[in-house]
């Protein structure tokens, strides 16, 4: 597989052009929200994402993440995947699942040695071959810092 | 070297067009062309208007500037400091020799930037009052106008944004036909006797396409508006004589003219610069220091405080004196045929030129948009095949906006690029959407 295929596996492809959470959806009342809007000054990319946490008893859930925005495969793909992997997780999850993609986009091409990571990453992992491209890790890490200053936004993270 | 020695062999003369062997000649001079990338493919690099490659005398020269010369320019009385600082207003009257202007009227800057910066602040400057009577001409009052155009590069935008909002100025602005082209319908609405200041592209860094300098400097003569050219596209690419044109000021780079980063020039007439109060201070621009005041040195040394860029600087020299011995005619003959071959992209399907199509007053620099394709991922898909082409906004958002596009895919050719570098980029081109799956 060239260096290009490794990069746009059909996983992004798919996901980029059939994205999970694109549209802005409201949080139901009793529900902690949060939105934020990152941009990627170096090409224009954008992404508004807003997240809806629950919170009871047992912590706080990632209920629903939705957004809106424009740019380029990459980036549209990785907050797809991104909506998909942290829907339902609780806010430790995400931490961590946004610690171990920040590991992997850091690899320069060669990926994790932690199998256990990977498959938390689950089709994340096929964002691996980004991670040779310094140009386009921003790319992949758009919606993920969205997710993160949307959380911090919502209040969920406090305490 | 120095930069009475020739650099090249001389060019085909005027009017006449490269010959493959002429071409082939200018290719050898530039030892990165040789390199290759993604794995050993051939290097197509067809982002020239973002930063040209070198010729190897400039490298050279900035070497044996290192090497033989080096030393404080415009002081010290030993040997090397002679001969640095001759090499020094050496460069500076090859450059000005290159536009047509006066070594006088030559400003060395870091960059082009730089110097449409030291121009607003210049304004700023006599409008809080420095520079004295001779500096009434640029003192801006409340509701004086400063015009530019929808399509310029932020280098030419922010500088003059900004100087409205430290005088109180007004920003007014020329619009984009949906061909690309300046909108100047309205030219006597928008540069009116409130106009003071009228900044704009001599060529867009993204459609290519070439303003009607002839116009936009008659109406602001019959105004009595200043002119700045931003010409960093024309000058490495077209014949370009400044006084000729009749602007008041001009900048461009030193590192899109076939020389080295950190340096560029402002143009300015003589009357006027010497006019100007200084904007940077510090050493190497005044005549005279007390504790209490200082008076400045004539321009151009007025405008340059500290120690200048000068292997640059010796570097930018031998670019334009290379270009100027190749023939700027010659130059542009080449570019235009390339510019003819560019232009061809807009006959493959789902690609959409941003600026003109036809290659009347257009340089080899064209925009496009690939349908149901992001410009990151084409641009991505093209250096897979060693293409390197410019993708984003190109710093000019405001025009990008005017498309409704955040961003497009950018291709320019230089003197040293080839057709069949273009042919090989529209046949990769032409395989983008297939990729994707959205033929």
């Amino acid at each position: 597989m060239s260096s290009l295929e490794q990069m746009y596996q059909a996983v992004i492809l798919d996901h980029a052009k059939h994205p999970v959470g694109r549209g802005l959806a409201e949080v139901p009342e009793g529900h902690l929200a949060g939105e934020s809007h990152q941009v990627n000054p170096t090409c224009g990319d954008e992404v508004t994402l807003r997240v809806d946490v629950s919170v009871d008893a047992a912590g706080s859930t990632v209920a629903a993440v939705s957004w809106e925005g424009q740019g380029c495969s990459i980036s549209q793909a990785s907050t797809s995947v991104m909506t998909e992997l942290v829907t339902g997780r609780d806010l430790a999850d995400v931490a961590r699942l946004d610690t171990i993609f920040h590991d992997l986009m850091s690899s320069r091409g060669k990926g994790l040695d932690d199998d256990e990571a990977l498959d938390a990453l689950g089709d994340a992992t096929a964002f691996t071959g980004v991670s040779q491209y310094p140009a386009r890790i921003k790319c992949a890490l758009l919606g993920w810092a969205a997710l993160k200053d949307s959380l911090a936004r919502s209040g969920a993270l406090a305490g | 070297m120095t930069t009475t020695d020739a650099v090249r062999p001389t060019g085909p003369g005027l009017g006449a067009v490269l010959s493959d062997a002429e071409l082939a000649a200018v290719r050898a001079d530039f030892p990165l062309l040789g390199r290759t990338v993604r794995g050993g493919r051939p290097l197509v690099y067809l982002d020239s208007a973002a930063t040209s490659q070198k010729p190897s005398v400039v490298l050279e020269a900035e070497v044996d500037f290192y090497e033989q010369r080096n030393a404080a320019v415009h002081r010290g009385a030993h040997q090397l400091a002679e001969e640095a600082t001759e090499a020094f207003e050496a460069a500076r009257e090859a450059v000005a020799a290159f536009v047509g202007a006066g070594a006088g009227e030559i400003v060395w800057t870091p960059g082009a930037t730089a110097a449409i910066n030291l121009v607003a602040y210049a304004f700023s400057n006599a409008t809080a009052g420095r520079g004295g009577a001779a500096a009434e001409p640029f003192r801006l009052v409340p509701g004086d106008e400063i015009v530019v155009t929808a399509a310029e590069h932020h280098a030419n935008l922010v500088p003059w944004q900004e100087l409205c909002a430290r005088t109180g100025a007004v920003l007014r602005w020329f619009g984009v036909t949906d061909d690309g082209r300046l909108d100047l319908s309205n030219l006597d609405e928008v540069i009116t006797e409130r106009t003071r200041v009228v900044a704009f592209a001599h060529v867009s860094n993204v459609t290519g396409a070439v303003a009607p300098v002839a116009e936009l400097l008659a109406a602001a003569r019959r105004v009595g508006a200043y002119t700045v050219l931003d010409a960093c596209q024309s000058v490495p690419n077209l014949p370009v004589d400044l006084p000729a044109l009749g602007v008041d000021f001009a900048a461009f780079s030193g590192h899109k003219l076939l020389g080295p980063t950190g340096v560029g020039a402002l143009y300015g007439r003589r009357e006027l610069l010497e006019a100007m109060p200084p904007v940077t201070t510090g050493g190497s621009m005044v005549e005279v220091v007390t504790m209490e005041a200082t008076t400045y040195a004539p321009p151009p040394q007025r405008f340059e405080a500290g120690t200048q860029m000068v292997a640059q600087a010796v570097g930018m020299g031998v670019a334009a004196q290379w270009l100027g011995e190749l023939g700027m005619e010659a130059v542009a003959a080449h570019e235009r045929e390339l510019a003819a071959e560019l232009v061809k992209i807009a006959e493959i399907p789902g690609v959409r030129v941003i600026g003109p199509v036809d290659t009347a007053d257009r340089l080899a620099v064209v925009s496009f948009v690939v349908d149901g394709v992001h410009a990151h991922d084409v641009g991505q898909v093209l250096d897979d095949r060693g293409i390197a082409v410019r993708v984003g906004h190109h710093c000019a958002q405001p025009l990008h906006r005017r498309f409704g596009v955040a961003a497009t895919a950018r291709a320019s050719a230089s003197v040293y690029t080839t057709a069949d570098e273009i042919i090989a980029f529209r046949e990769a081109l032409a395989g983008v959407r297939a990729f994707f799956g959205v033929d």
